[in-house]
């Protein structure tokens, strides 16, 4: 059990850390120069080698590793010490409840891809995002310099701003899903519904059978899209990265709560916001996109197809490698999504942010909750 | 001794540590918020192990998320100097929490000498969403829709309190 757990903790992490943060920060600089249309990253090499500037996220992390450490005069140390830490710790642990994988049983045993998988693991990830504002709002604070403490004061602001949204932003996912549990929710959406599926239970009118084949996987992407659109909004302005750049602002407070920070304690910030993107990509997978599920092609028929030619054992074990490579597909997929909106979009003011919480998410995300309630209401009993 | 005690003992000793730097720090109250933190999360802990994991999630969110946010947020947008609050001026105040604290201190003492009854088994589903959502709406939607109006009242009277010009 300890053993279980400890290994999916490392697969977790290796996948993480050792694969995703580094070559996002490399992605990063390419996609970037893509869109501008520039050539980026190249110049790293090994003994000549430049491997299309593969080797940067080496070079930036042993840069960063060998700078010194720098604490500004007048700050409160253990505090400016401590808040790096404090940022990046929640961005890591909030992976502990992501599944990425299905259930599977090797004879007879049991087989769950997710670390630990509690009935409240959406909200669990909210609470410990709401531990990391203090990391933001701490470094601003200790560092005793006024843009820091803009940035920090802005942080807090925004976050307890975009949490209220974040909460009302899946409430319409709970209620479609029935639970709060990730591994449920990626559950269930191993299926599909009719398109036109409504039409029937609500009107009554008997659907010709070739109908059926118009259908969609029940991924939470088709039942809640202005939640998806709502959740993504507010998750990338929880992680304060542009086009919500509002703590660090560098036009405007220069580099807000980390400007005091050097070496691998800036590169920390850095780190947590790269593992954000991934934790949002990965959430996102998981309750509206699927999460490791192949659309239309359900757990049981997989194996039930692979099985009758190669044996059950071989068709799990192959199932659970597609499931967990589906799942880190879809995970990149909202990776490069949140690169390009994060180099397309410009950035906000201060007061935009804060109106677009307030004034639009707000009450659009109430409204969902009801028009979804409604809905439900209307078709109970139906695939939808 | 288990796991199970061993850590309320941890998150014990935690919640009481950081209770105590909240309130001995009279410094700086940034420092002495943070310890408020500390000891939220910590208590938060002991209400996992009490299987009330909904309390402890809410626990985290409601006053280790939003509320010492709120607290950092006005302290920090203050900037208060240290000697705004000088300590020992308050004469009145302190006696009453010293009575106050007293008289905690009694019942604490009453019920620690006092037999504990036997522990029952956890019903199935305990602290579980359903269950709390099943025993808001049914048996206390009434103190929930009361909450909510108060709540909204608050709502429209901190618009009201805040807003120079009402149009």
């Amino acid at each position: 059990m300890l053993t279980e757990v400890l290994i999916k903790t490392l697969f977790i992490m290796a996948v993480i850390v050792g694969a995703f943060t580094p070559l996002i920060t490399w992605i990063e600089r390419k996609q970037s120069a893509m869109m501008q249309d520039r050539i980026g990253a190249n110049r790293a090499d090994i003994a000549g080698i430049r491997m299309i500037g593969l080797f940067h996220p080496l070079a930036d992390i042993l840069k960063l590793i060998t700078k010194e450490d720098v604490v500004p005069l007048g700050a409160n140390r253990a505090m400016h010490l401590l808040a790096p830490l404090i940022a990046v710790v929640p961005a890591l642990a909030a992976f502990a409840v992501i599944p990425f994988g299905g259930v599977y049983s090797f004879g007879g045993k049991e087989l769950s891809l997710v670390v630990a998988d509690p009935d409240w693991g959406l909200l669990y990830i909210f609470a410990i995002g709401s531990i990391a504002t203090y990391g933001t709002i701490m470094a601003g604070w200790s560092s005793n310099n006024n843009w820091s403490m803009l940035g920090g004061l802005r942080a807090s602001a925004q976050m307890i701003s975009y949490e209220v949204t974040l909460g009302l932003s899946v409430v319409g996912v709970f209620m479609v899903f029935h639970t709060l549990k990730l591994s449920d929710m990626a559950l269930a959406q191993d299926s599909s519904f009719r398109l036109l599926g409504f039409v029937e239970v609500l009107f009554g009118l008997p659907l010709p059978a070739w109908l059926d084949w118009l259908r969609l996987p029940s991924w939470g992407i088709f039942l809640q899209p202005l939640g998806f659109l709502m959740f993504l909004c507010t998750m990338m302005a929880e992680n304060k990265r542009p086009p919500f750049d509002i703590p660090e602002g560098e036009s405007e407070i220069i580099a807000g709560y980390h400007l005091e920070y050097s070496g691998m304690r800036f590169g920390l910030f850095f780190m947590s916001e790269f593992i954000g993107v991934v934790v949002i990509a990965g959430l996102v997978a998981t309750i509206f996109l699927g999460g490791w599920s192949i659309p239309f092609l359900p757990q049981e028929t997989i194996i039930g197809v692979i099985s009758s030619v190669y044996g059950t054992g071989f068709a799990t074990g192959l199932c659970l490698i597609l499931h967990v490579l589906t799942f880190f597909l879809k995970v990149i997929v909202m990776i490069w999504l949140q690169m390009a909106l994060r180099w397309t979009l410009p950035r906000f003011r201060y007061d935009q942010v804060m109106d677009l919480c307030w004034k639009v998410l707000l009450p659009l995300s109430i409204a969902n909750v009801f028009v979804t309630a409604l809905v439900m209401l209307l078709i109970q009993g139906g695939q939808a | 001794m288990t796991v199970p005690i061993f850590l309320f003992y941890a998150f014990a000793v935690i919640s009481i540590l950081g209770s105590l730097g909240m309130v001995l720090n009279t410094r700086n109250t940034v420092t002495s918020a943070m310890s408020l933190v500390v000891t939220m999360v910590a208590l938060a802990g002991i209400y996992v192990l009490l299987e009330a994991h909904i309390v402890a999630v809410f626990q985290i969110m409601v006053y280790g998320g939003a509320i010492v946010v709120l607290f950092l947020f006005v302290v920090m947008l203050l900037n208060l100097s240290t000697d705004e609050f000088r300590p020992g001026r308050q004469r009145l105040v302190k006696l009453g929490a010293m009575l106050l604290g007293l008289i905690v201190l009694a019942a604490l003492l009453r019920v620690l000498t006092t037999a504990l009854p036997a522990a029952q088994p956890i019903p199935e589903g305990f602290g579980g969403f359903a269950q709390v959502g099943i025993a808001l709406y049914t048996d206390y939607v009434l103190l929930v829709e009361m909450s909510g109006l108060l709540l909204l009242a608050a709502i429209v009277g901190a618009l009201i309190l805040s807003k120079r010009k009402i149009d």
